[in-house]
């Protein structure tokens, strides 16, 4: 159906980053999305991912989720620490000092 | 080495992020103050023995971790075993972006990431089996690298990242769970939403 035919049998498409040097595709990038987040790559890979997302929409739509997803994750996860909590240490841990002195 | 004397000056104000953690951990109040109050305790009696200028707030983290393991889940007969679902890239985001908001202004995506309420996302993240929930709560709510959360959980690195990345694709599973209970997608735009 599609005129898919190519001189050499081994290019169906060019895409932007083929032309320019880049070397990954849409599943690269969101399979290492990831480790790109978590600046857990290698400099040289990711500015490779970098440029990847910088080029593509849905990709660049994607890592913006998942970097805001994060954010919600640990915005929404704080808790206010019991005034009671805060005195209970610093009385257990004031006791303690004291027997450790008293040991002397 | 550290001076004793000089503890409380530096540690108490990683208490918010180690009580939050405790509570997701135990998921019950009274044993998340109890665990954070040993933690300090112990803490405090080894520091001496704590390097300064190294982390300390992956230390406490350690030393919270560690005494959850033994003394809290101890409790359960024996750890949990239990594995997530296998649930692929993206899962959450492809699911909301279809959702139809009801502003134009914005994607739909993260209109339905606004109306997560607290309740929401740690409901979500406490139903993962343990280990999982504490690799991604160490990760996306703590901040830790790769190698500090393979320090403070005492696994190896490679296990960590697996933990992290599948752990939090399941949590996008239960927080998309938690968005079709609430209506917060798949609705009619202007339909029962408040």
């Amino acid at each position: 159906m599609s005129e898919s035919v190519s001189q050499d049998g081994n290019s169906d498409t060019v895409d932007a980053d083929g032309l320019f040097g880049a070397s990954v595709d849409c599943q690269e990038a969101v399979h290492e999305l990831y480790h790109y987040l978590d600046g857990e790559l290698t400099e040289e890979r990711r500015h490779e991912i970098r440029v990847h997302l910088d080029w593509c929409g849905p990709c660049n739509g994607a890592a913006d989720f998942e970097a805001e997803l994060r954010k919600v994750i640990a915005n929404r996860c704080k808790d206010r620490v019991p005034d009671s909590l805060i005195r209970r240490v610093a009385a257990a841990i004031d006791e303690e000092s004291k027997q450790h002195h008293g040991e002397h | 080495m550290a001076d004793q004397a000089t503890f409380t000056d530096v540690a108490m104000e990683f208490m918010p992020g180690l009580y939050s953690a405790a509570l997701r951990m135990t998921r019950n109040r009274a044993d998340a103050e109890d665990l954070v109050q040993e933690t300090y305790l112990k803490a405090y009696r080894s520091y001496g023995s704590f390097t300064e200028g190294t982390n300390l707030r992956a230390w406490l983290y350690r030393i919270l971790t560690n005494t959850y393991i033994n003394n809290y889940r101890a409790a359960q007969r024996r750890p949990e075993v239990a594995d997530v679902e296998d649930v692929e890239d993206l899962y959450l985001y492809k699911r909301l972006a279809g959702s139809g908001g009801s502003d134009p202004g914005r994607s739909a995506e993260d209109e339905a990431l606004e109306r997560f309420t607290d309740e929401d996302v740690k409901a979500a993240l406490e139903a993962l089996p343990e280990a999982f929930r504490m690799a991604v709560l160490l990760a996306d709510v703590e901040g830790f690298s790769y190698k500090e959360i393979s320090e403070i959980t005492d696994v190896p690195i490679g296990t960590v990242m697996s933990r992290i990345h599948r752990g939090r694709r399941a949590l996008q599973k239960a927080l998309l769970n938690v968005a079709e209970a609430r209506g917060l997608v798949g609705s009619v735009p202007g339909g029962s939403m408040e």
